[in-house]
């Protein structure tokens, strides 16, 4: 890899402690991606926020580095592990609490806004066409370079810390005007939300680092999301194009088979003990949506609903928060379905969701089973 | 070969076929393999250069590398044959030399062989 003076320097160690682990991370995320040079990014997005994942042996390095490390570009973050405005309803223990807390201070002392968002693309302002980002969670990298013109790659959290911290990125495959080598072609009728959850899931598995999707029409934002959050969960894979790519691409089919497939490794239970919306978090339209589709009805059974705080408070304003209690939700911010302490195993046995993205962790990290429907099937079966 | 994280050091091989999950099967405080199905269960890679085809598992991992370094239990250097970023993010993070060698290279390298490792020179790894 090709480092400028000042990087060199950096990587020395003649800018500080930190500024050299930095650049150390970057750089060996550079060789082992094969990147010949660092390139300026404008905004890092970081994961590594969750006490459930980063555990002890996260805090503490957060809250060493915290003393000296600041960030030098626009930094947002992933979701935590609870809402403070409810946590008291979820039995989590004092630990739990008190560590979280530390490690939202940390991020707060480096200077990153703490957003606690998996839709970053959602709540902010997407700078200009083909503007270098940092994204470390993998639906919103891959929301980013797919739909949004912007270009990252699937950062970890350590290579997106380093860049918030630098403000500067490894030049690889992703950030270039590369050309997918796969065409998926979507062969499944009147798709919903978790149909595209599953072709996502679908192209993550087979794709490398970006595939094109033939055979998809019109998405709303939902399916879109379902698309991203579901790609990112199974593989590398951190952009599609729609369309039918290059005459050579070799060709891959979705069809009923690859979708039954799909779903039988997520599907486990017939039926959930409760309901989640929302991974990735549902943004201010979906939660509009939801709203009408629960006018004069109710949830039979507890629905958890993440989103952003941003989205909650303006959710507040305008009437719809009032409207989701009446029908039985539980409105959590700054939090998502994917890896939350709030559900577990001792007291749940499975949970209902159109995420492929939640189904999937809720599997493996929460150990709950879990029972699939698209969105209008939650509303049409849970409600009354 | 490879450099991904530059240093110097020297030492006693601890080499392994199966790829390493640093989260969940290294013991932070003793460094030992807990995993009863890997080739080096029960061993230590405490001041090893230890060698192994590549990291699995969750990038987290990197925290656990970071960790037994800062408890004093981490390999002095690691060589690998393939390239992972929860390996080389790791390293990074505790500042623990890392590179990547041919699959001949990787061959060549056997247990209880002393080394030294210095990225700095044309040959980096030379037997003792």
């Amino acid at each position: 890899m090709e480092l400028t003076k000042e990087e060199e320097s950096a990587l020395k160690g003649e800018q500080g402690e930190i500024m050299q682990m930095a650049y150390r991370i970057l750089v060996a995320t550079g060789e082992a991606t094969d990147s010949e040079k660092l390139i300026p990014i404008e905004w890092a997005h970081l994961s590594g926020v969750n006490y459930n994942t980063i555990g002890d042996a996260g805090e503490e390095f957060l809250s060493g580095i915290s003393k000296n490390a600041r960030v030098k570009v626009k930094t947002t973050l992933n979701p935590m592990g609870f809402d403070i405005d409810n946590v008291s309803n979820y039995h989590l223990d004092d630990n739990f609490i008190s560590k979280q807390l530390s490690i939202r201070k940390s991020y707060e002392t480096m200077g990153v806004t703490p957003s606690f968002s998996c839709i970053p693309y959602e709540i902010f302002d997407i700078p200009k066409e083909g503007t270098q980002v940092s994204f470390a969670e993998s639906n919103a990298a891959i929301h980013a370079n797919s739909f949004d013109n912007l270009k990252t790659n699937k950062e970890s959290a350590f290579s997106a810390l380093a860049s918030a911290i630098t403000g500067k990125s490894p030049y690889s495959s992703l950030r270039k005007e590369d050309s997918p080598n796969l065409t998926i072609r979507m062969k499944i009728d009147n798709p919903n939300d978790l149909t595209y959850g599953m072709l996502g899931f679908f192209a993550g598995k087979v794709g490398n680092n970006s595939v094109n999707i033939s055979g998809v029409g019109e998405m709303d934002k939902r399916s879109c999301k379902a698309l991203c959050g579901g790609m990112g969960t199974s593989g590398t894979c951190a952009k599609f194009l729609f369309g039918d790519g290059d005459p050579g691409c070799e060709k891959v089919d979705f069809d009923k088979k690859e979708m039954n497939d799909i779903h039988d490794e997520l599907n486990t239970a017939e039926k959930g003990d409760l309901i989640t919306l929302g991974s990735p978090q549902l943004g201010l339209e979906e939660i509009s949506d939801l709203t009408s589709k629960l006018k004069g009805r109710s949830f039979k059974k507890r629905c958890m609903i993440f989103c952003p705080r941003t989205v909650k408070e303006q959710a507040r304003k305008i009437g719809y928060t009032n409207e989701l209690e009446r029908a039985g939700c539980e409105i959590l911010a700054d939090c998502c379905t994917c890896l939350t302490p709030l559900i577990n195993k001792d007291n749940v046995d499975s949970v209902t969701t159109n995420s492929i993205k939640g189904a999937y962790y809720l599997k493996n990290s929460n150990g709950v089973d879990v029972n699939l429907k698209s969105f209008s099937q939650i509303i049409e079966d849970e409600t009354r | 070969m490879k450099i991904l994280v530059q240093g110097k050091t020297q030492g006693i091989i601890l080499k392994s076929q199966h790829p390493i999950n640093f989260l969940g099967t290294v013991d932070k405080k003793t460094g030992i393999i807990s995993d009863k199905n890997h080739d080096l269960f029960d061993k230590s890679i405490k001041d090893s250069i230890l060698v192994f085809p590549n990291g699995v598992g969750s990038s987290v991992g990197a925290y656990t590398i970071y960790s037994i370094k800062s408890n004093n239990t981490a390999p002095l250097a690691m060589i690998c044959q393939k390239a992972d970023l929860t390996v080389a993010t790791g390293c990074a993070l505790a500042n623990i030399p890392l590179v990547i060698v041919t699959d001949e290279k990787f061959l060549s390298l056997q247990t209880g062989q002393k080394i030294s490792l210095d990225t700095e020179s044309l040959n980096p790894i030379t037997f003792l």
